[in-house]
């Protein structure tokens, strides 16, 4: 058999060591990135000119980080990098890959998908106002270009990336108006048994709040935002409710929200590869197994993009993943290691789900309260009562007959932030259960396509 | 097994079949629609979304001009919109010999009431001025339009449900016989639907039933290449395609009033009726924008956002399969249109039921009989 073709999708801590694991079998990857520069989100690099340390731009992560980084310089020359480039496509055994505007298709015997993950939202009246961000967002801004969404923020939602973000803006300087998270000390407690596979990150996470604490940051548990109010300008409150029914009101001038994690799976979509309902995740994934073999053929998933179980967790399945892949093209590997490998993704998996189980997603329970004049999907400007109507108007039983119904889904982010949100307000408006109302289903291009794209010659 | 009773059960709740429900639940028939999956999600909620008539073979005018007046009334007949307006609907051509052709054109479809106006490089020029300088000629369709699928053929299901119709989606018709002086259509949920009337309007499902009653109706089942842009300022108004004879060189756009424009052509690709998906190949996308770049340069600003494919099946002669059965009393087609079949879904459908309703029909139908196809004679 020739050298066979290995494609990776993705330069994160999945995709590095899916490629670290390739080039020391003797192969050489190519890899796919939209970014610049290796990193992914999480070890995102810094702009050329910027000179921030390591410490500064990933604090307790700053080894991994710097670990990550110089792998992937170890491994410039043995790998094909293709930076700034986005797999558009998927079909018959080839990616097409587009950069400035040239669309490639580039033939593999195997792929490897680390596609990361996206910030979960579930919308809040006022959520398109200037001002608002992900939290996701509001970290890049920081991480990338040393700037601060605001001089006064709320912090809301749910997940670590919540308190991680208002401690890294904290550091930054910002002041903090509020951290509001809507998951209860309850979930919390349920969460902990998972949480405790993983000490040293729990209590990470718990000197995380200590700090925000001592900072004199109000942090509240228990409550879920109402609506991001203010004018043309901006954000000016944010209003959220207790369980108790009571309302708490903040100044701010900024809002960084989400709830925790949702994974990209277009390009698993669009390979064919079989998905599940995840009731801990609450969420459509593609279905893989230990390894990350997909059900396709020559498809191997790894990361966030289909484990949502952090960079740790990111960089073993990577390269699990090139493993099994190795496995399946005939080229030997080191059992033991892969059995080590395995073992410790157990424990990040057990932490992972300790994690879901203490900040879950509250969309369910929003799904009922949300007005209908609310926006659902701010693409298309979609509102709540819009996408009922589709359910208790219209027929609709499931997401995709709602989606064609009302446009929500049909714009540019095609679903990738609003689908979560339609899919449990649809389930609540025909009282279906979740699993019952399906997913958006991934059509090309995996992200807007310039019209201007012309076939490589 | 649940046995219902009706006048007519139609099988296949495309376009032709929510229309033709609709039309005979106006005439007081009791009608039982059966559909695999869900009203409109095939052929007719995938495609282009043309309300066209120019282009048509002479031959469909008369249908396409009865399908245009009932375009225009869907708002008050069936009480909802399905987003039909009429901004016309321009053909342009690169080449000095279809210019000719569309003077051919324009004096045949006169006698039909579809008056077209011929464009001169000029005049396309002052009218759409997003058009390429390059194009050589145009002819326009002021009265045609185009309209949104994904909302048309579930609306006239919806309005024939109010006026009493029974749709069965989720419910497959696995066989349809006639036993004594009924249809006895068998679906996969256990229901049983009898009626002395059975349409089969099932698209690219429909030639096995067909063949059940010793039909045989030649088609190749693909998927047409559509894709969207992000929303721009609306300026476009008509749908607009290019005629052509160069294959590659055929796209055809339209902006939706939101400000999307939705493209087609000029290739098609796989669909499967046991899978119920086709899609669009990525080589597909990038011919189509190189057409699309072409006649609009100014496209290539613009990302696209989606792309989709449906399930359409297309006969040897580009012409729908229309009409009563030449072998079994009571049993009627309405499926095949090649690609062209959403101008034509009202239409079809007022012109079925008063087919079925009356035994009779104004509209010449003739030349859509599926005898064309078969040389067996009638059984009785």
């Amino acid at each position: 058999m020739a050298t066979p073709r290995v494609v990776i999708v993705g330069a994160g801590p999945a995709g590095v060591r899916a490629a670290e694991t390739f080039v020391a079998a003797g192969l050489r990857p190519i890899v796919v990135d939209e970014a610049r520069a290796a990193g992914g989100q999480i070890y995102r690099r810094q702009p050329a000119n910027f000179r921030r340390t390591s410490r500064e731009l990933y604090g307790s992560e700053a080894a991994k980080a710097d670990d990550l980084h110089r792998t992937f310089e170890r491994l410039r020359d043995h790998i094909e990098h293709r930076s700034e480039s986005l797999a558009w496509n998927l079909r018959d055994g080839r990616l097409h890959v587009v950069r400035d505007d040239v669309s490639e298709a580039v033939a593999f015997d195997a792929l490897v998908v680390a596609s990361g993950a996206t910030d979960r939202v579930f919308p809040v009246p006022g959520w398109t106002r200037p001002g608002v961000y992900t939290l996701g967002a509001a970290q890049i801004a920081l991480k990338a270009q040393g700037c601060a969404i605001g001089a006064r923020i709320v912090f809301a939602g749910t997940g670590p990336l919540l308190y991680l973000v208002a401690a890294q803006y904290l550091k930054a300087g910002a002041k903090i108006a509020a951290v509001v998270d809507s998951s209860s000390l309850g979930d919390s407690l349920r969460g902990l048994p998972g949480m405790a596979a993983l000490p040293k990150v729990l209590l990470r996470g718990a000197l995380l709040m200590a700090e925000l604490r001592l900072a004199g940051v109000p942090i509240v548990q228990s409550a879920v935002p109402v609506a991001f109010d203010g004018d043309d300008s901006g954000v000016t409150v944010a209003r959220f409710r207790r369980a108790d029914g009571r309302e708490l009101v903040f100044d701010c001038d900024a809002v960084g929200f989400g709830h925790h994690l949702r994974a990209e799976t277009q390009l698993a979509d669009l390979a064919g590869c079989d998905f599940a309902f995840d009731a801990v995740k609450r969420q459509w994934l593609p279905v893989v197994d230990d390894h990350g073999r997909s059900s396709v053929d020559g498809v191997y998933l790894a990361g966030d993009g289909v484990r949502l179980a952090g960079a740790d967790a990111a960089e073993i399945s990577g390269a699990l993943a090139a493993r099994a892949t190795l496995a399946d093209l005939g080229i030997a590997t080191d059992e033991r290691e892969t059995r080590a490998l395995l073992a410790r993704q157990r424990r990040l998996f057990r932490f992972r789900d300790g994690v879901f189980t203490a900040f879950p997603w509250p969309g369910a329970r929003l799904a009922e309260t949300f007005p209908d004049d609310g926006l659902v999907c701010r693409c298309e400007a979609i509102t709540a009562g819009a996408l009922r109507h589709t359910v208790t108007g219209m027929g609709a039983p499931e997401v995709n007959r709602a989606k064609s119904f009302s446009r929500v889904g049909m714009g540019r982010c095609q679903g990738r932030f609003c689908g979560l949100a339609s899919a449990e307000i649809v389930a609540a408006a025909g009282g279906f259960p979740i699993d019952a109302v399906g997913r958006l289903r991934g059509q090309a291009p995996v992200k807007p396509l310039p019209a201007s794209t012309r076939t490589a010659p | 097994m649940k046995i219902e009773q009706a006048d007519v059960v139609i099988i296949g709740g495309g376009f032709m079949g929510a229309a033709s429900a609709f039309f005979l639940a106006e005439r007081g028939r009791s009608v039982v629609l059966l559909d695999a999956d869900m009203v409109g999600r095939q052929a007719s909620g995938t495609n282009f979304g043309n309300v066209r008539r120019q282009g048509r073979p002479i031959n469909q005018l008369p249908l396409a001009g009865r399908s245009r007046r009932i375009w225009g009334e869907i708002p008050r007949r069936l009480g909802e919109d399905v987003e039909f307006v009429q901004r016309g609907h321009l053909r342009v051509c690169w080449a000095e010999e279809i210019a000719a052709d569309y003077e051919t054109y324009a004096a045949e479809a006169h006698a039909h009431d579809l008056d077209l106006e011929l464009l001169s490089r000029a005049e396309l020029r002052r009218r759409f001025e997003y058009l390429s300088p390059e194009i050589h000629a145009g002819s326009f369709a002021p009265i045609d339009g185009h309209a949104n699928p994904r909302l048309a053929a579930p609306a006239f299901a919806r309005a024939a449900t109010r006026l009493g119709a029974v749709v069965h989606e989720r419910t497959r018709a696995i066989s349809a016989l006639k036993i004594g002086d009924d249809f006895e259509v068998v679906t996969d949920t256990g229901r049983v639907i009898r009626a002395p009337v059975c349409l089969v309007t099932a698209g690219a499902w429909a030639a096995p039933f067909a063949a059940s009653f010793g039909e045989t109706v030649p088609y190749v089942v693909k998927g047409p290449q559509m894709s969207v842009t992000e929303p721009a300022p609306y300026v476009v108004g008509p749908s607009i395609g290019v005629s052509t004879k160069i294959p590659d060189e055929v796209v055809y756009f339209r902006q939706v009033t939101r400000g999307n424009i939705v493209i087609g052509g000029p290739r098609h690709g796989p669909a499967s009726t046991e899978t119920f998906r086709a899609s669009v190949l990525p080589e597909n996308t990038l011919v189509q924008l190189d057409g699309m770049r072409r006649l609009v340069p100014m496209i290539a600003r613009l990302r696209v956002i989606r792309v989709w494919s449906g399930i359409e099946c297309y006969l040897p002669d580009s012409q729908p399969v229309m009409g009563p059965s030449l072998r079994v009393p009571g049993l009627f087609y309405a499926f095949g249109f090649s690609g062209a079949g959403f101008q034509l879904g009202p239409g079809v459908g007022d012109v079925m039921a008063e087919l079925i309703d009356t035994g009779r029909t104004d509209c010449p139908i003739e030349p859509f009989s599926v005898a064309r196809f078969s040389n067996a004679p009638p059984i009785d």
